[in-house]
Parts: structure tokens; sequence; C-alpha cells
């Protein structure tokens, strides 16, 4: 290995990091009119989930296909604590029970559940975006990690979860608001998060946050523990017999890729204004999984350009042809797996990148990321 | 009827009543057919910038054309855009074509959300027709009240909610279940109900509706059974099975979707036919559109609670669905839904002419009183809770895939969205 | 619950129960049969299963138009022409996407199910340009409809037995060709060590189109079936996928009989649960035993020893 792969930041890294800085905070605001801008922010939350699918998939090679279960977690205890305070007495004076949740009220329930109730603080609510989905990951990590599930049949079992969830949620729709979701937040300590000033606002905190979790993903892949991921991914018998123990290092990525998941969540929630079990399911989870393969699943930075591209594509594929969209949908992921199998990362680093090094380097630098092969 | 015990849902006034007092709206409302332009310049009939020109007005069709939902609202985007076409057709509203921007919902509520955002704030359309679902409405009433659009909403719904920026034109539940209960308990004698549903909040409130009705408004009348399953659920021998242990007189089934489908088939392949009524089944699910998918004959003999049914027979029905026919193909079938987004395009076009302006402040405020005597269905009016009066029918299903009309009550039904002594 | 209804009653109630529980049972080893050859002997994940099998059910729709037009006097009879017929469209269908997508992506599964979730949106929509997006109605003959009175209280559907008459069917045959026919061994050869297969001179590129292939048309027959009991519509095929997909890694990849038994378990456990439950706890309940025996026992219920 080269010396630059050790360190922090290779010089690629950096430019990478840059033109998506510029991208997310000076181009896009300027471009684009508030209504696009929240657009953007949106699928800017999904950039998480995708970017937690790169350090799980492509340097892991654990492939969740339940990653909406835990963007969805974030987002509901995002949401419930924005129903909470949305839920006055003087708001709901109409409901039998006025003061708790309206969706409660219309299923009979007459007191608030004493699990929403902690809910009731932000500080807890903060926490819990993140450590719900994190608590829940280590028990199904641990449970399957540590019995060596792996590959194809860890896929299938969390995509089960993503159906249980969903189905859970539906279900109990007293608790959880059902199929609607929990909808009609308002504001968040007596902010109003409707507004477009508010929603600009919470674009640029989205985009902190995800520069700080990419900044996270970096440091763990350029850490030991990225390495050993990337070695676990290709031969996992020999890091195992080498004396590591695997299952804790696949668990501790799971929990990073589920924690970041639920941020996303979360900033889903504050951004769009309500959440639904259409998050949670498999659908969504499938898709996310899409967004990360159409980026290259082996570059954080290509992960967010692909969150970006294909809900981009999505929105106005659907606004031009509101009945056929499906197709060009469906054949650009096919045309992501059979000809561009590491996505715009891999476009990146095999056509544009070599050139832009011969631009500006005098001398030719590895590429940072190593020589990508599409991952098992 | 069962009068002596219902609040008000069924005590509203009669027909007549409305016509006397609402004679020289409707003559109002109808006398300006060849509006001009002119006579209405831009700049007054449109001060809050909404996308209306000299010629021209621009509305938003919100629904899912893909996705699991496109099943149930294709009939709906096929009703908006008859009506729109027909209305353009006599001249338009106030000397203008309607122009719509078809946006796809994709069966899923967030973009329901996007979409209903850009309808409103890119587009500035003046009204939207849309929506199916109650998650859809609720996903796009938080954008719709603030941006203060206008929305026509099509579907029977489970009631609990008024909002000034949405038109009803279907059923809160009270005005789709009660007066059906009432007639099965009296024309056939049931006593014992099985309460079934897809799991989600329309079937769940209806089904607590109508077990309040069962118990607490009706006499000897008893729940013996609830059940739900989740949305696309295929197998149900087993409630079948607990259906047959119970006994029920009525099977009270409000299975949606592709359920549906499976849900009959399984029930006449178990012997239970509906056609012989041991039990019988009362639904308020099942449109013409549904029964396309089921097969008549294995849903014939079904009873079906609405407000609307194709086979209805008289002039404004003949018309619409002759219409209809020759726009969307021959083979086409229309649901109680389908022409509940049909009156959406006609009612709003009734409110801006009576308001004179398009601007949504004034719109909502011409609404209510607003009548239409053209409606298939016969005769409505928006109340001043934005739902419509309209007449609850019972219809028995035939091997055609139509329903025969067995029952309408006598006068328009109350639309009560937050009906007391049912919560 | 059961105080109030004599012993005769009970005693049907459970035997119907019994036999809603092989009706799903059936239906599972319907809808697993095709994706346990696919999924099992092939490692492709074919998350357009569901869309093969809506094919199927299309086919059957227009068949029986065709017959209720030109030839209505055997209109009892068409549904046996129709799952054939809906056999070879969707192998050919099958046949064409091993082609076109699959055999390029047999180093990288995980891949395939990628592609393969991209062609059931194209599926998707191509249903829906065609037949459009509402659900179409197909007739059954009349003899498949009804039931049979065992006794006064037990009646056994007909269309139920059809199913478990065609699932044991299709499942002899898939045993027969997997265990007695050289296909098979190939398969079987292939699926345990490719390189060796090919070493030895069977064409593994060919085996490998058949095999895909003929899952495929196992799930269009499935499909057709199912038109007996579910709708037909373009989104349809989704509400199997994830079911039949836990079907086929709870028996064990690679085992047909894991296949059979776990459909067997899950039927059973559903169908028992959903009797003293409402439908959604059942189902819910359901996915999470079997989830939860999955992470003790990840290989499934039956597995084959290989060689990574």
């Amino acid at each position: 290995m080269s010396a630059s792969s050790h360190r922090l930041f290779s010089r690629q890294d950096i430019i990478g990091f840059a033109i998506l800085a510029a991208v997310i905070f000076i181009v896009l605001p300027l471009a684009l009119d508030s209504f696009r801008l929240n657009l953007f922010g949106k699928y800017l939350t999904y950039a998480f989930v995708a970017v937690g699918l790169v350090l799980c998939w492509g340097a892991g090679g654990i492939l969740s296909l339940g990653q909406g279960v835990f963007f969805g977690l974030g987002g509901y205890c995002m949401a419930m604590f924005l129903k909470l305070e949305a839920s006055t007495p003087e708001n709901t004076a109409i409901q039998s029970t006025p003061g708790i949740p309206d969706f409660m009220d219309w299923n009979q329930i007459t007191a608030l559940p004493w699990w929403w109730e902690p809910f009731n603080s932000l500080l807890f609510s903060l926490i819990a975006v993140v450590m719900v989905p994190v608590m829940f990951a280590f028990i199904i990590g641990v449970a399957m990690f540590r019995r060596r599930v792996g590959g194809v049949y860890f896929a299938i079992i969390t995509q089960a979860f993503a159906a249980i969830l969903t189905i859970l949620i539906i279900g109990q729709q007293g608790y959880t608001g059902g199929v609607n979701g929990i909808t009609d937040l308002r504001t968040l300590q007596g902010w109003d998060i409707r507004t477009d000033a508010a929603k600009e606002t919470l674009y640029y905190v989205n985009g902190v946050l995800l520069f700080a979790c990419l900044l996270i993903a970096q440091f763990v892949r350029k850490s030991k523990l990225g390495r050993l991921l990337i070695a676990m991914r290709d031969q996992e018998d020999r890091v195992r017999f080498s004396g590591y123990d695997v299952a804790s290092f696949k668990i501790f990525i799971f929990c990073l890729g589920a924690g970041f998941a639920g941020i996303g969540g979360a900033m889903f929630t504050l951004q769009v204004g309500f959440m639904s079990p259409t998050l949670v399911g498999i659908v969504p989870s499938i898709e996310m999984v899409i967004f990360c393969a159409v980026g290259g699943r082996l570059s954080i930075i290509g992960a967010v350009y692909g969150a970006l591209l294909v809900n981009w594509a999505k929105t106005s594929l659907s606004e031009s042809f509101p009945e056929l969209w499906l197709l060009g949908l469906g054949g650009l992921f096919i045309a992501v797996v059979m000809a561009f199998p590491n996505g715009l990362a891999g476009i990146y680093a095999e056509h544009i990148a070599p050139r832009l090094a011969a631009l500006f380097a005098k001398r030719q630098t590895p590429a940072a990321v190593p020589k990508p092969k599409p991952a098992e | 009827m069962t009068d002596k015990k219902i609040p008000n849902a069924l005590a509203g006034p009669s027909r007549r009543a409305f016509m006397a007092g609402g004679a020289a709206l409707t003559a109002s409302l109808f006398a300006p057919k060849g509006l001009r332009a002119q006579e209405f310049p831009t700049a007054e009939v449109n001060t809050t910038g909404l996308a209306v020109t000299d010629d021209a007005v621009t509305i938003g069709i919100l629904h899912s054309v893909t996705g699991t939902m496109a099943i149930s609202e294709t009939g709906s985007v096929q009703a908006e855009k008859l009506a729109i076409s027909q209305i353009n057709a006599q001249g338009g509203i106030l000397g203008r074509k309607i122009e719509y921007i078809q946006e796809d919902g994709a069966s899923d509520w967030p973009t329901f959300a996007e979409k209903a955002r850009k309808l409103l704030v890119n587009d500035k359309v003046a009204s939207v027709m849309g929506c199916w679902t109650s998650a859809s409405r609720k996903a796009v009433l938080p954008v719709f009240e603030q941006h203060n659009g206008f929305l026509y909403y099509p579907t029977f719904y489970e009631g609990l909610e008024q909002s000034p920026n949405v038109i009803y034109t279907g059923q809160e539940a009270t005005q789709q279940i009660i007066a059906g209960l009432d007639w099965v308990t009296r024309e056939k004698g049931a006593k014992t109900f099985y309460l079934l549903g897809s799991d989600y909040i329309w079937p769940r409130t209806s089904n607590k509706i109508a077990r309040k009705h069962i118990e607490n408004f009706m006499e000897g009348t008893s729940v013996v059974g609830e059940e739900y399953y989740p949305l696309g659920h295929t197998q149900f021998n087993s409630v079948i099975n607990k259906i047959r242990l119970r006994k029920p007189d009525v099977i009270y089934a409000i299975v949606v979707g592709g359920s549906n489908v499976a849900f009959y088939k399984q029930l006449k392949a178990a012997g239970i036919d509906p056609a012989e009524e041991s039990p019988m089944v009362l639904t308020i699910s099942v449109t013409e559109d549904e029964i396309r998918g089921i097969g008549g004959e294995n849903i014939e003999g079904s009873y079906a609670c609405m407000k609307y049914f194709q086979s209805l027979e008289n002039e404004n029905n003949l018309a619409f669905v002759k219409a209809f026919k020759e726009m969307w193909g021959e083979d086409m079938v229309i649901g109680d839904v389908t022409q509940a987004a049909y009156l959406g395009p006609w009612l709003w076009k009734a409110a801006v002419e009576k308001a004179g302006s398009f601007d949504v402040d004034k719109v909502r405020a011409a609404s209510p009183g607003i009548e239409m005597t053209t409606a298939p269905e016969g005769y409505v009016k928006i109340h001043e809770n934005h739902h419509l009066w309209s007449k609850t029918r019972v219809g028995r299903a035939q091997a055609d895939g139509q329903y025969e009309v067995v029952f309408e009550t006598a006068d328009l039904v109350e639309p009560d969205p937050f009906p007391e002594g049912y919560q | 619950m059961f105080s109030d209804y004599s012993m005769t009653e009970l005693g049907a109630i459970f035997a119907m129960q019994g036999f809603a529980g092989l009706i799903l049972f059936s239906v599972f080893v319907l809808m697993a049969l095709g994706l346990a050859i696919i999924f099992g002997q092939m490692g492709v994940i074919n998350m357009a299963h569901g869309e093969f099998m809506i094919l199927g059910a299309y086919v059957t729709y227009l068949t029986s138009t065709a017959f209720a037009v030109y030839v209505p006097g055997l209109f009892g009879i068409y549904f046996f022409v129709a799952m054939i017929l809906a056999f070879i469209a969707s192998g050919l269908l099958g046949l064409f996407v091993e082609w076109a997508m699959i055999r390029h992506l047999y180093k990288r599964p995980l891949d395939t199910l990628l592609a393969t979730w991209g062609l059931s949106l194209i599926l998707q929509q191509v249903y829906r340009s065609v037949f459009g997006a509402r659900e179409v109605g197909v007739s059954i003959p009349d003899w498949m409809m009804g039931s049979l009175p065992l006794t006064d209280l037990i009646e056994i559907p007909i269309n139920g037995i059809f199913v478990m008459v065609l699932a044991t069917g299709i499942a002899l045959g898939v045993y027969y060709l997997m265990f007695r026919s050289a296909w098979g061994l190939q398969v079987r050869a292939i699926s345990q060590n490719r390189v060796m297969a090919d070493a030895v001179g069977i064409n593994t590129a060919w085996t490998d189109r058949l095999t895909f292939a003929i899952g495929c048309g196992v799930a269009g027959v499935a499909g057709s079936a199912f038109t007996m009991i579910g709708s037909t519509g373009p989104t349809a095929g989704q509400l199997y996928i994830v079911d039949t997909f836990l079907v086929v890694v709870f028996g064990g990849t690679g085992s047909l009989l894991g296949t059979i038994a776990s459909a067997f378990s899950i039927s059973q456990a559903q169908s028992i649960m959903e009797f003293f439950l409402s439908g959604s706890m059942a189902k819910v309940l359901t996915l999470l035993v079997v989830v939860g025996i999955l992470m003790i026992r990840p290989q499934g219920l039956f597995s084959l020893k290989l060689r990574k």
C-alpha cells in the first residue's frame, strides 16, 4: 500500500470533499429556488443512508436491505417529539382527550402511552434519533454476525425486518399513526419549521451534519478498522484466523451505518414535515441501496452524488412523463449494474480523475480509492 | 328509517327545501355560459398571483398513476379530465380555458407532499383535484394549509377532518355506513355482524363507527367479530373459517385493493356464496372498479353501500356514462369515487363563478351552499363543513359487474365528519 | 372462545382450518419452487420473480378471453392450456433475461438483486401500459370455483384442491428434473463446483440459461394458478416477494426438500396463529419466528454441505 492511503486525506479526497462542499453549500443554494432546494435537502437525507451503506456494503461486504428500518426509526423518534410539541391542549381542543396526538384520539386512546413520555424532551429525542437505530442494529448485528450470517442471508433477513416493522407500525396505528404516519408537524421548540426560511436553515444544518458523517466515514475508512473491513470483505476467514474478532468489527460498522441512517431520518422528518411507514418498508430500503450503487459502492462522496442523481432523475422523469417514468428508472438501475458497476465514482476514477491529475499534478499519485473491483 | 335514534346524520332538510332556497343561485350559476374573459380582467379575478392568464387557468391533477394505488386512482384521473374537457367545451371558467398539470403521487405519501408543494409553489395552480388514500391526503394537508391551496378530494373516507383548504366530494364515514346498517337490519332482519377490514385508518375508523351504531343505536344487534389483515394480504381462508364458526348474519367487509380480489374469490370457493345471503355480505369498499378485478360472478349478491352506482337511471348519469365511455372506451366502468372526482372541477367552476374570482379565499367563501343539479348522482350541495350533502344508496352486485340499486335514502344525508356518540 | 360451540362444530372448524393451512402451504410451494431453482441452484437473487408470476397471470387472462371469444364450448378446460402457455411465456422471457442480463452478473450475486429490481420496475410499467393500471378480472370456469360439501359443516374449496394437486405435480416434476434427468445432474454439478463442471464438459452457459428459464416458467405457472385465489394487476407481484424469499431461505438454499419443509412449517404456523390472533399480528409473529430461527440456524432448515 502506498503512503497516501494511510493519511486521512489524500489529494483526491481533498478535491472531492471540496467540490462536494461547494456543490452543497454554494452551487445548489444559488441555483435553486426555495422549493427545489428543499427537495434537494430531502434527497440529501438519503445520502446519510447511502454513506452508511458504503461502509457496510462497499467496504464491509454486508448488504443490508433493511436500512429503511433505521432511517424510519430515526425519523419516527424526531416525529414523536415534534408531534407532541404540536399537540398542545389548545391545538387539539376539538378532541375528546385534548393534549395527545390526534391519531391517538381517533383510536380511543385516552392517555399518552408511557413510552411516548420521554419524547417530550428534545435532548432525549435527539439522543434517541441516533441511539434507537444503533441499539436495534446492535441487537440484529450481535444475533447475526456472531453466528456468521452474511451475504445473501443477511440481506434477506434484514429485508424481513423491514417488512415486520412496516406491518407493525401500520397495525399499531393508535400508537404510531398507522399508514398515515405522523403528520402535521409544526414547530421545533417554538421555531416554525414550515416556513421557507426555516427550510433553508434546515438545509444547511442537514449539509453540515452530512459532512460530519462523511468525515467520520472517511476516518473509519482510513483507519486500521477500514482496512480490516476490506480484508474481511475479501477474505473473511483469513482475517479471523489472524486473530481478529470479525463479528465485532461488523457489528460496529453496521451500527455506525444505522446511526447515520437515523440522523438522515430525523432530518427527513424536519424538512418534509412528516414521517410515514412508506419510508420504512422494503421498497425504500432497496432504493437506498440503489443510491449507493449508482454513486459507486466504494466511494462515500459518490454515494452522496448517487442519492442526489437518482432522486433528481426520479423527480424530473416523473414530472415530465408521469405515466412512463418507471421505465427510465428501471433502465437506469440496469445500466448502472451492467455497464458501470462502480457507479459515478467508478466513472470519475477511470475517466475523469486521470485527466484531472494529468492536468494538475506533476507526478501521478495513485488513486485514493483502491482500484475498485465489484464487491460481492 | 331508524330516525328516532340517530342524532343528526339523516335529519337533513329535504331536497325540496334546498331547491326553493337555491333556485335563485342555480339560475345565476348556469346563466353565464358564454362568459368572456374581457369582462373579468385578469388583474381582478386573480389578485394572489395564481396561474391565470387572459385566456387560461391552470389547475393540478395529483393522483398515483404508478404503484399499487394506480389501480384505484386511474378512474379519478379520467373523470377529472372528462369534466375539464366538458367545461372547456362550454367555454371554460370566466372565459378562460382550464389547463392542467398532472403529477404522479406514485402511491408514496412523501411524494404526494412533494408534488403538492410543486403544484402550489412552482406552478401556482388555482386548485388541485387529487389524492385518494387518507394517507396521501394527510400528507398534503399541511402543504395546502401553508400555501393556501385548494384541494378537491374525491374518496369516501373516515371523517374526523374538516380543513378550510379541502372540499370533500366523497362521503365521510357516517354518510356511507349508517343508512346501510339501518337498511340491512330493517329489511333483512340482520342481528349479528362480523367486521372485517384491511389494516389502516379508514377501515378501522369505519368499523368503529359501525360498531358504535350496531351496539348503541340499534336494538338487538351485536358485533360477533372484528378482524384486520395487512394491506395486500392474499390468504383469507382462516378468517373465512372464523366467520363460519361465528355464523354472523352479515359480513361487513372493508377490504381494499388487491386483497379484495383474494377475499371474494376465496369466500366463494369456500362455499359462502354471497348470493345465498347466509351470511350476507355488505361492503363499503367495492365499487364497480374493484368488481372488474374480482369478477362479477364471484361477488354477485353482495351488497355495497355507496352514494353512486353506474346503473343509476337519471338523465344526468346517462349523459355522464355516455360521455365517459366516449372519451375513455366502451369497456370502462365507473365507480363511486370516479363520480365524486368528476364533481370536483364542476364544483370549483361553480364556486369561482359565484365568487367572480379565482382567489382561493374568495372561492372558499363562495363554496358553502354551492349546489350542482347536473351531478350524475342526482343533486349535491356543499355543506358549511366542506363536505357534500348526498344520498346513501345500497346496491346488489350483479354477475355483469354492475350494481342493482335496491335502496336509497329519501333525503340527502347531512355530512357529519365529527359524529357525536361515535367517537 | 370455544365454550359456545359443540364438539362437532369445533372438529369441523379445525378440519377446515387444517385444510386452509394446506392450501396456504401449496401456495407457498408454488411461489417458492421457481425461486428455489433460481436462487438455490444458481445463487441468483431474482427480485423480478413476482413479475414473472404476474406474466403467467396475464397470459391466463388473455387465454381466458380468447377462449371465451373463439371457442366458448371449451371454456371449461382453458385453464390447462393457459398454464402451459404461461410456462412457455415466462420461460421465454426468462431465457431472454438470462441472455441479456443475468449471465453477465454471475460473479456478483448481490448485483443481480439490483438489476432484477430494475427489471421488475420495467415489467410493472410494461404491464401497466399494455393491460392498464386496473386489475383485470380472470374468469375461472364454474367447476373450479365451487366447493365440495364433505359433511354438513365441512366444505372443501375446489380451487384449493386444484392448487394442492398442482403444487404436488410441479414439485414432483421439479424433483424429477433435478434428480432424475441429465439436466438436473448438470445443474447440481454446477452448483457444487462450477469450474470442475465446466472442465468435465458440461455446457454451463446453456445449463444456466435453461435453469433460469425453467425457474421463471414455474413462476409463470404459479402466477397462472393464483388467478383463482388472488388479484391480477401490474403491482400484484410485489405482494409475494418477501414471503417467497423467506420460504426459500428458511428452507436452506440448494435444498428442494428444505423449501417444501419450510413452506409447510411457515404456512401451518401462520394459519394456526391467524385463527387465534388478528390477521396483522399473526403475520408479524410468523415473520418474527422465522427470522428468530434463522438467527439461530442461519443455514436454514436443510442445507447442503458445500465447500466455499
